[in-house]
């Protein structure tokens, strides 16, 4: 079976949503002033939204997944290289579950 | 000839170190892509639809919601819980393509607005970044969602189709590859110990969100009450 018309009709309005919300946020920005609080709040929001990605991520996760983190942040501030430090906390994660047994 | 200068390729100079920005990051899209493939296949999706689902929603969080809330048999399809928890889960965006606005002319329309649908939380972070820098562009952004969507579209079908032999992609640290890349590109963002207040505060509540709530909403939450809290203190700041 390769499709049914409930599928199709669940895809297309998921895709109208997520391209609605991610047009309406520039469209909206054009009215944002640009100085003042509103301008500050929105310097702020890609910190804040990273940080709210990331901590919750790192507080449910076990102990194999603190280790990695820790190993991710100290490779990226000492070699200031992404993938070095991604890699890193890949393998790390791997290696720790293998010898914690997770 | 060779008597006319051709004119500077900027935008495709532009478009090419965006996607060269965006190549360690990617990896984190490919991990979490063959992933999804893999759990869609599971939760009775078809290659088209995996194909259809990633080619026209193209976003990461909300196709694993979907996968939860899908089911194998048509009749019972939730239709529209499926199109609103994909708007709860994005809602985030609204904030995210906002920061991008200084990229584009003041009277930017529609055109602009069909470029955000490139826009995934990876080019994202890193055309920010380049902007934090005095650099950034729209073909900037443009390479690096370019290239995240050919690797999205191509890691998701690859994981379908390999659905049966990759059975637990947490065993191979796979699943570690979001939280690394975002706390990677967290790092980058720092600025002065004025960023301090809003990521804690973010942190916090997102934390706090994510324990009362389901879903992705601890993502808005956390991004709007420490981004609030850091033009708050920003202003106690210039008022003293």
């Amino acid at each position: 079976m390769w499709t049914s018309p409930e599928a199709l009709y669940a895809i297309a309005g998921m895709a109208l949503v997520s391209f609605a919300v991610k047009a309406a946020g520039l469209l909206l920005a054009n009215r944002l002033p640009r100085h003042g609080f509103a301008a500050a709040w929105l310097s702020h929001i890609p910190g804040a939204v990273l940080a709210a990605l990331v901590a919750p991520a790192l507080v449910t996760g076990s102990l194999a997944e603190i280790i990695a983190a820790a190993a991710t942040a100290l490779v990226y501030l000492a070699s200031r290289n992404l993938f070095a430090a991604m890699a890193c906390g890949v393998f790390c994660v791997y290696l720790a579950r293998l010898a914690l047994g997770a | 000839m060779s008597r006319i200068a051709p004119p500077a390729p900027r935008f495709a100079d532009q478009f090419y170190a965006g996607a060269r920005a965006c190549l360690p990051v990617v990896i984190s899209v490919a991990a979490y892509g063959l992933v999804w493939g893999v759990l869609a296949r599971g939760a009775g999706l078809s290659l088209l639809e995996v194909m259809l689902m990633s080619g026209l929603v193209f976003a990461g969080a909300a196709q694993f919601v979907a996968l939860d809330l899908w089911t194998i048999t048509p009749a019972t399809l939730p239709i529209g819980p499926l199109i609103i928890a994909a708007l709860i889960i994005n809602l985030r965006y609204l904030l995210l393509t906002a920061t991008l606005r200084p990229l584009f002319k003041p009277d930017s329309g529609v055109k602009d607005a069909l470029k955000m649908a490139l826009v995934t939380d990876e080019n994202w972070a890193m055309t920010v970044l380049e902007m934090k820098r005095g650099r950034g562009s729209v073909g900037f952004l443009m390479g690096g969602g370019a290239l995240a969507y050919v690797c999205w579209m191509a890691t998701t079908m690859t994981g379908h189709i390999l659905g049966s032999v990759i059975d637990d992609p947490a065993r191979y640290g796979l699943d570690f590859a979001f939280t690394a890349t975002f706390l990677v590109l967290l790092l980058g963002m720092w600025k002065s110990r004025a960023d301090l207040l809003p990521w804690a505060v973010a942190a916090l509540s997102a934390i706090i969100a994510s324990r009362l709530v389901d879903g992705s909403w601890h993502i808005l939450i956390g991004g709007l009450v420490g981004s609030l809290a850091g033009a708050l203190a920003d202003k106690v700041r210039h008022v003293d």
